[in-house]
């Protein structure tokens, strides 16, 4: 064990500090709103061209080769400093390790630039409305027809749906086939003829998720990504990114936690309830920046991340909703309002979604039960 | 930056493991109870045999020369086995306090020739037949060799208390700093909480597979699985700031800092520990709620420990003072 940052990362540190203070663009738009969603998509070019975007890819999708730690570091001073989030999240965290591993060479070479630029920002069109924590329930068809697939079928709860340029998708190719046989992972452009998005308003009203509905949609087949058929284990390869720290790392609860802790600060006669609430909070955040940390070790000594992402995801999720609802409560009757200043109002309503999605967290406390702990399933 | 235990610290940790296995069952732990001094006979002896004594002494006064991230998960294997021995309070506390303060009964400490357990916060100690107690008076550690105390009989029989009463002979022992003992203390107790709860949640986990209502395991429940799944997060998220602590204990010249990561790996093993505690019995049902099944050593071990050296308001409280709220 050693905790002692070696000077290498001391410096990267301090380069990727500098960096964001002098390229911090302001307050931007909500990315769940037409304008605001092209600001962000501005701020990732930003990113892109002064190779912060992808930091822990290879240099030759615009990355820079960081290591496991370094890409820690630099979503701990990311998040700290302030600038806008990643509305390429899902394409980067979810998407683009799948590619990573199942990806054609030319798919590569197409999709991970692009999707570093900024280009081509992604959302996730898994859940239907009749599959969604039991995903394999999943019955949009996907026939082949020549060199494309015919789509048709609907697709829900698409996180960035209603704006983005690609949709990775999991269809059923195979009719006959039950449950997790015959699914293929299929990306498909939002422009694509016979697909119509309709945009869902959030519960803040904006549409930050959307449904899509396949009407004999035409999508080519060389968009398959990992093999006809073989679609529902390509998807838990990304669930595992999803859940684990490629998603959510520390950096973003720890920032939360450090504005939490100075907002509280600065309450005077802070209730000793309250303050407590703050303080476990802050511990939490720690904790889960060093469970990380213990599983960047593993990670780098070469094993996988297992189903023990799933406990991450409950303790994050939950954490979340934690530190944005005792910093509510710490506003007092002005956590209500709703102002350009309030972020903790807007970070709370994110965060009621997160126990939701990337599988629930009673899916989850299922999976730890039953595939950490080697409880019967039956 | 490396967040993980080398292949000896691994290896030590198992041999201890495999030592208390075998030594230490939980027949053993109900015979101490009858003991007139409340000890597992040997077991000393072969603690001080392996070494584990010495893990805090300098090598230049006979001991391993090692330090809190060596000896955690050693400490942890105590939980885990349910050791009834003053362990925490001889191995991570007396033994380097000693050697700070250049005293010689360091040499037969870490020879398992005598036992010395702590009274640090108030008038109770543990391991009542302890040979010395380090003492906290004032600003200042001092080795108590001659005492009064009236026995006090714990819920948990493992722990045999005497409320001290008279203080008759002791040592100053200057160059040991109380404040860094005290965070040893609850450092090394946030160890033995996590072992705790593994233990707990290991037992829970087998009975609850085993045991059939309306013809499958109980353990087939959401209900058993999602309490059982709790605990294995709570336990998951509150070990890694455990060994932070240890790391910040050997390495951290800032007691401020080490202060906070102590609280913090003690507040939040405090809590694993209880809500395992509780999810084990209410998972077990009626058998684990009596005296004959051996679940109760460790939930005796885990309400004591939990409260041992700071409870989780203490620590909570140190935890608020250090950043500022």
């Amino acid at each position: 064990m050693n905790l002692d940052l070696a000077p290498q990362y001391v410096a990267f540190r301090d380069e990727c500090r500098q960096w964001l203070t002098d390229n911090h663009p302001g307050r931007i738009g909500s990315m769940d709103t037409a304008i605001g969603f092209e600001e962000h998509r501005a701020w990732e070019k930003v990113l892109f061209d002064a190779g912060w975007s992808v930091p822990a890819w290879p240099s030759v999708y615009g990355g820079c080769d960081c290591d496991l730690i370094e890409w820690l570091i630099y979503e701990e001073e990311y998040w700290l400093s302030g600038v806008p989030g990643r509305v390429s999240a899902n394409g980067v965290s979810l998407l683009a390790p799948t590619i990573f591993n199942f990806g054609t060479q030319e798919q590569q070479d197409f999709f991970l630039p692009r999707m570093a630029s900024g280009e081509h920002i992604w959302a996730q069109g898994w859940s239907e409305p009749e599959a969604g924590s039991d995903l394999a329930g999943i019955k949009t068809k996907a026939i082949l027809d020549g060199d494309d697939f015919i789509l048709n079928g609907q697709k829900t709860w698409c996180s960035r749906g209603a704006f983005a340029d690609w949709i990775f998708c999991i269809v059923r190719t195979d009719p006959e086939a039950e449950r997790h046989q015959g699914l293929t992972y299929l990306l498909v452009p939002a422009e694509t003829p016979g697909m119509e998005r309709r945009p869902i308003g959030r519960l803040d009203g904006e549409p930050g998720f959307a449904e899509l509905f396949f009407d004999d949609a035409r999508v080519s087949a060389e968009h398959v990504l990992g093999g006809v058929g073989q679609g529902w284990a390509v998807a838990m390869a990304a669930a595992g990114s999803e859940r684990g720290l490629s998603l959510r790392s520390p950096g973003r609860f720890m920032a939360a936690a450090e504005r939490l802790r100075a907002l509280a600060a600065n309450v005077t006669d802070l209730d000793p309830r309250l303050r407590d609430e703050v303080v476990d909070a802050w511990i939490k955040a720690q904790a889960y920046r060093w469970n990380t940390y213990q599983m960047a070790a593993d990670l780098m000594e070469g094993d996988e991340i297992g189903p023990e992402a799933s406990e991450g995801k409950v303790f994050w999720s939950e954490l979340d909703l934690e530190l944005h609802a005792t910093a509510l409560r710490l506003m007092g009757p002005m956590g209500e309002v709703a102002h350009a200043g309030n972020d903790w109002l807007d970070g709370y309503v994110f965060a009621l979604s997160g126990p939701i999605y990337a599988g629930t967290n009673e899916i989850q406390r299922n999976i730890v039960a039953e595939r950490v702990l080697g409880l019967p399933r039956r | 930056m490396k967040f993980s235990f080398t292949d000896e610290q691994n290896m030590f940790r198992e041999t201890v493991r495999e030592l208390f296995a075998d030594r230490c069952p939980p027949d053993a732990v109900r015979q101490s109870w009858d003991n007139d001094d409340g000890r597992v006979p040997g077991l000393w002896a072969a603690l001080a045999e392996m070494g584990v004594l010495a893990v805090l002494a300098p090598e230049a006064a006979g001991g391993l020369g090692m330090n809190e991230v060596d000896l955690v998960r050693i400490l942890e294997e105590a939980g885990y086995a349910g050791v009834p021995e003053p362990l925490v309070e001889h191995v991570a506390v007396a033994v380097p306090a000693l050697a700070e303060a250049g005293h010689a009964a360091l040499e037969a400490a870490i020879a398992g020739d005598s036992t010395i357990t702590l009274n640090l916060s108030g008038e109770v100690i543990v391991g009542a037949a302890a040979d010395a107690v380090v003492h906290r008076h004032g600003d200042t550690l001092q080795l108590v060799t001659e005492w009064q105390a009236d026995e006090a009989a714990s819920i948990d029989q493992s722990r045999r208390l005497g409320v001290l009463t008279d203080i008759t002979a002791a040592d100053p022992l200057d160059g040991a700093d109380p404040d860094l003992a005290f965070d040893r203390a609850a450092l090394g107790t946030a160890a033995q909480c996590i072992g705790v709860a593994r233990r707990l949640l290991e037992a829970t986990v087998e009975y609850v597979a085993e045991r059939h209502q309306f013809g499958k395991p109980v353990g087939s429940y959401q209900a058993v699985k999602h309490h059982l799944a709790n605990v294995k997060i709570a336990l998951d998220f509150a070990a890694p700031l455990v060994y932070r602590a240890a790391w910040s204990v050997a390495h951290d010249d800032d007691p401020a800092a080490r202060g906070r990561d102590v609280s913090m790996a003690k507040a939040q093993a405090s809590e694993a520990v209880d809500l395992a505690a509780r999810q084990a019995l209410q998972c077990h049902g009626a058998i684990g709620y009596t005296f004959e099944y051996d679940l109760q050593l460790w939930l005796k071990r885990a309400w004591t420990l939990a409260a041992a050296h700071g409870d989780v308001r203490f620590h909570r409280d140190r935890v608020a003072a250090a950043i500022g709220i």
